[in-house]
This record gives C-alpha cells, sequence and structure tokens, in this order.
C-alpha cells in the first residue's frame, strides 16, 4: 500500500462547497450522458401532448391570437414542472443504493448533494426547452415577443422550475424508495398543471374551481410566459411568479435539508 | 495518535420512537493499528454501530471518539480521518471505476493532480486498471467491492470501517480482500471490521466484540472467544429425530459445553476432536444405534452463539432461550 501523502488543498470553505456541488452536478451528468434513455423519455412526453393538444384537442379550443402560440408555452412550462419528478427520484435512487450513506459520511458541503441534484435537472431542463420549442417551431408557434423577450420568458421558467424542485428533492429523501417517490409527485402535479391556464382558458372552468386555477403558481407563470413569448399584456403575473418561485426556494430548501441531515 | 484510534461509551440507539432499541449501552476501545471485529448476526446492531461511528447516524445517548473527535459534535473533522466501505456505502452505477475515485477524492477536497494518480494507483493495487474506464454497472461483485474499498482508500484515511467486507463473495474475492485488508493494517491504518463470519474475524482481528440485540455479550481476542466455546464441533447424523434423542443422554457429559439436535443431526462443541469422537461412537454403538453420518468442523457463528446465549444466531428475534450450562435445545423439524 502506497504510503503517498494527502495533500489537503486549502482553499477557502465557500470555494470547497462550489467546488463540492460542481463535483455532484458533474456525475449527475454524467448519468444523463450514461443512460440516455432517461432524457429520451423526458422528451417524447412533452412532444406526445405538443402533438396531442396542437393536432387531436387543438380544432375544439378557441382561444384569441391562435391555440399553437397560446398552447406551446404552456406546455414549456409544463414540462419544466414535470422535470422535477427527475429530482425526486434522482435522489431516491441515490439514497436506496447507499450512495448518500457514502456522501454523508465525507468531509464534503451538507448542501451539495441536493444543490448538485437541483442543477444538474436545471441543465436537463435547458436540453428539453431547446428541444420542445423547436419542436414546437415546427407545429407552427410563432411568437412576436421578440428573441429578449423569449430569453427572458425561458429563464423564467427555469428559475420558477428550479425553485420548486427543492419541494422535489424532499419528496426524493423522504420516499422509501424511488417508485413511491414517482407516485408521490403525481398528485401534487397533476392538479396544478390541468387546472390551470396551460392549456385552456380559465374562464371556461367552473365557478369554483376559477379562483384557485387563476392563482396558483403555475398558472401565474404560464401566463407570464406566454405574455412575454407572443408580445402580449401579462400584467403582474411575471413578478408573481417570481415571487411564487423566491417563496418557494425559502421553505422548501431548508425543508430538503433538513430531512437530508436526517435520511438514512 | 493516541493509544485508541475508537472509542465508544454507553451508546444507545432506539428506532421508531424508542420502540426498537438497535444498540443498548454498547463501549468499545479500538487500539490504534488493529484489526478489531464486531461479529454478530443480522438484527445485532453492527451497522447502526459503524454508522454512528461514522456520523452518518447520532446516538440517541452515549458519546463516541474517532481519531479524537467527538462524533456529533466535531463531526466534520471525524470525516476527515475516516474511510467507509461495505454495505453501508457504494459505488456510483453509472460512473467508471476511475470515476468514482476521482469523485470521492474530490469530494475529501483533495488536491486534483493528486487525486488523479491515486486513483490510478489503487485501481493498479487492486487489480482494477484494466476495467479503470467501464462503466461499473458492468463490474462483477468482487470487482465492486474492490472499488468500493479503494474509493474508502483515497483520501488514505487512518481509520477505516469495513460494514460486512465479503458477504456475498465467492471464496477467491474473499481472500483478495482479506489480503487487502492484511496489508492496510501492515501499513498503520486502524481497521474496524463488521462480519457475521467467525472465520473472518478469526483471520483478521486481533480483538472481537460479539454483539447480539445491540448488547455486547462477549469480548476479548479471538483465541480467548474460542477458548471459551471450544475448538472443534461434532456433527452426528442418525437415521432418525428419535435416534438422535436416543443417543443425546449418552453422550452429554463427553463436553461440558451445549449441544443441540436438529432433525436429525446431534452437535456438541468438543475441546477435543478425536478422542472425544471415539469416545462418542463407543456408546452410541454400545448402545445399538447406527450413524448415518460424522463430521468435525470448526466451531461457526451459530456455534459461538449457542456457547454464549444459549441461542442459535438465526433466533435474533428470540425463541426463549433454553439456560446455559449442559441442558441443550432442541430444535426438532417434523
Amino acid at each position: 500500500m502506497s504510503t503517498l501523502p494527502s495533500p489537503v488543498s486549502t482553499h477557502s470553505s465557500l470555494r470547497w462547497a462550489v467546488s463540492d456541488v460542481l463535483t455532484i452536478a458533474r456525475r449527475n451528468l454524467l448519468a444523463i450522458v450514461r443512460i440516455p434513455t432517461a432524457l429520451v423519455f423526458m422528451i417524447i412526453q412533452p412532444i406526445m401532448f405538443v402533438i396531442l393538444f396542437r393536432y387531436v384537442f387543438g380544432g375544439s379550443i378557441k382561444v384569441p391570437g391562435g391555440y399553437v402560440n397560446y398552447m406551446i408555452p404552456g406546455i414549456l412550462v409544463q414540462t419544466m414542472i414535470f422535470g422535477a419528478v427527475g429530482t425526486a427520484i434522482g435522489l431516491a435512487e441515490d439514497l436506496q443504493k447507499g450512495l448518500i450513506e457514502r456522501f454523508r459520511a465525507l468531509p464534503m458541503a451538507r448542501l451539495a448533494v441536493l444543490a448538485g441534484r437541483t442543477i444538474s435537472d436545471m441543465f436537463r431542463n435547458v436540453i428539453v426547452l431547446v428541444i420542445i420549442t423547436g419542436v414546437g417551431f415546427a407545429v407552427g408557434f410563432r411568437p412576436h415577443g421578440g428573441f429578449i423577450a423569449y430569453i427572458q420568458a425561458s429563464l423564467l421558467m427555469l428559475v420558477f422550475a428550479y425553485c420548486f424542485s427543492w419541494g422535489f428533492a424532499f419528496i426524493g429523501l423522504a420516499a422509501p424508495n424511488s417508485e413511491a417517490a414517482q407516485a408521490i409527485t403525481f398528485p401534487i402535479i397533476f392538479p396544478l398543471t390541468f387546472a390551470s391556464s396551460i392549456f385552456v382558458l380559465v374562464a371556461g372552468m367552473p365557478g369554483w374551481l376559477q379562483p384557485f386555477a387563476i392563482h396558483q403558481p403555475i398558472s401565474q407563470t404560464a401566463d407570464a410566459v406566454r405574455g412575454l413569448m407572443n408580445g402580449t399584456a401579462h400584467g403582474a403575473s411575471t413578478w408573481v411568479a417570481l415571487g411564487w418561485a423566491v417563496g418557494a426556494i425559502l421553505v422548501l430548501a431548508p425543508l430538503a435539508v433538513n430531512r437530508y441531515r436526517k435520511a438514512a | 495518535m493516541s493509544e485508541y484510534a475508537v472509542e465508544a461509551f454507553n451508546i444507545v440507539r432506539t428506532f421508531s420512537d424508542g420502540d426498537v432499541r438497535a444498540l443498548d449501552g454498547v463501549s468499545l476501545q479500538v487500539p490504534t493499528g488493529q484489526v478489531f471485529g464486531l461479529l454478530g448476526p443480522n438484527g445485532s446492531g453492527k451497522t447502526t454501530m459503524v454508522r454512528i461511528l461514522a456520523t452518518i447516524l447520532s446516538p440517541t445517548s452515549g458519546s463516541a471518539t474517532v481519531a479524537g473527535f467527538d462524533v456529533v459534535k466535531q463531526s466534520n473533522q471525524v470525516r476527515r480521518h475516516i474511510g467507509l466501505a461495505g454495505q453501508a456505502a457504494t459505488v456510483d452505477e453509472n460512473l467508471t471505476g476511475f470515476e468514482n475515485l476521482r469523485m470521492i477524492g474530490l469530494l475529501n477536497h483533495l488536491d486534483k493532480a493528486y487525486v488523479v494518480a491515486k486513483s490510478r494507483e489503487l485501481l493498479d493495487d487492486f487489480g482494477l486498471s484494466d476495467a479503470a474506464n467501464r462503466i461499473t454497472k458492468t463490474y462483477s461483485g468482487g470487482m465492486r467491492r474492490r472499488l468500493d474499498l479503494a474509493a474508502a482508500l483515497v483520501a488514505s484515511p487512518p481509520i477505516l470501517f469495513l460494514d460486512e467486507p465479503t458477504t456475498g463473495l465467492d471464496p477467491q474475492s474473499r481472500q483478495d480482500l482479506w489480503g487487502i485488508i492484511e496489508r492496510l493494517v501492515e501499513g498503520g491504518t486502524t481497521v474496524l471490521l463488521t462480519t457475521q463470519y467467525l472465520d473472518e474475524a478469526d483471520r483478521l482481528a486481533k480483538q472481537l466484540v460479539v454483539l447480539d440485540h445491540g448488547k455486547i455479550i462477549a469480548e476479548g481476542t479471538s483465541a480467548q472467544l474460542k477458548m471459551q466455546m471450544g475448538t472443534t464441533v461434532l456433527a452426528l447424523s442418525f437415521n432418525s429425530t428419535g435416534d438422535a434423542l436416543r443417543a443425546q443422554p449418552l453422550l452429554a457429559d463427553l463436553s461440558d459445553k451445549p449441544a443441540n439436535i436438529e432433525g436429525s443431526v446431534f452437535e456438541m462443541t468438543v475441546d477435543n476432536g478425536p478422542a472425544t469422537t471415539a469416545d462418542a461412537l463407543r456408546r452410541i454403538d454400545a448402545a445399538g444405534i447406527t450413524l448415518s453420518g460424522l463430521a468435525l468442523r470448526e466451531p461457526s457463528l451459530d456455534d459461538v452463539f449457542l456457547n454464549l446465549t444459549g441461542h442459535k444466531a438465526e433466533d435474533a428475534l428470540g425463541e426463549d432461550p433454553v439456560g446455559a450450562g449442559r441442558q441443550s435445545k432442541r430444535k426438532v423439524r417434523s
């Protein structure tokens, strides 16, 4: 056995925390490269939604400005949120396989496993966003808001999804296994994405559902993204969406970190 | 480093709001530079103990120091001095062997160039250099265990926790791993090893504690423990359980250790194998009982447990233990 000394680098703890986050994020991104089927499934699902709502349901849904321009920004938001399910599954798998045990016995930053995971999942969301934008253009999406507004809308979605992914990180750590983690996310995501302005106008929903559908965070984000992309009025929804995102991360990140401390 | 690499005082750990007492007042002292064995069946609390010492889990009460640092209050310093491998830890299946070691090295905050060199060296040492750039999902069980151990060694920790490192391995891989552990200890590493296998503890560990239901039920060197339990197990197979039960009173005074009947097999721990065997055969023959088989074997963990607790290791969840001494436990299967 070698008796080489092991030189501990002398960077500050903050630099090491950043380095730990990047090491974990890199490891997660390598997993995407190694098992590309996971990414392929993440892309196939929104493509099917695009086709379904463009060519099957779209003909019966009348909105001002044309349904394609209404629906594509919505599906982009939906896809970002669905991506967060991957955060829950990924962490549940790491926990199940014992990797988190190993990480917890290392002198690394406590936050790095969660921050690395949520950041790598955001990168994955960027890839998905680019692809689904391309698919949208292919089926006739023609936004008029201009390039800058399109980028702003994309960033808003990514930030929103990132902040909420901490809640999914919590679920991943709290669930007994990855299948359960996936199952738990479904009843949370389903009402939030479908009782929303993602696919249809809230005005067509029954009166008792409308207050929820209008004010819930995913509708607000979808309205803001749609307004920015199409260059139409979106009122305060951008700020409301950002407010939701900041509020979410302030509540959910401590929850997830606390859960990580206890997870075993 | 001081005399003891690891010291634990009266560690208690409960789960499910106190309903389960995984550890019930365990104290131990692991001398620096040796292999210390934690022996016990599944569910005895071995892994819980390792997880507490590795700062993964906190004790419900009691205290412990590793490398002189408190596992609760100074957990980060503890983590700089330990490596963990075995059941409780694992490798990343989607990374190559090299990438796994590199990741662990970087998370230990070691210099990048050093990590790369050290990873290559460990892969070489453990016979994994050919597989270094293969995804570990394709590794065999033995290769994974070696990589797992290598990952625990990237930071050259002075104290190593090995939680059942050879469970589920084929005999050759076990031998290989034992050799690696022996070389590490020669290099000055302290190893705390948990195992279900007496031969493993016997081969590697200078000192042992035996855990059962979260309590230490015996401790000492493996020679001392063996002396307590006799050196050989005499196993006599009969044609029927009835024959075994008839033979039992004839043989009872051959050893002061408890005997056991399982089906039609009578087993007894004896101090002097050949002489006792000859004696036993004469008595059985004189009584006109036919023997269908005979074996002398090394005592197993089961035998240790039978001797120490009066119950077998598998009975961990408590069939009523039969009193110690000469009384034997009958476990007759229909």
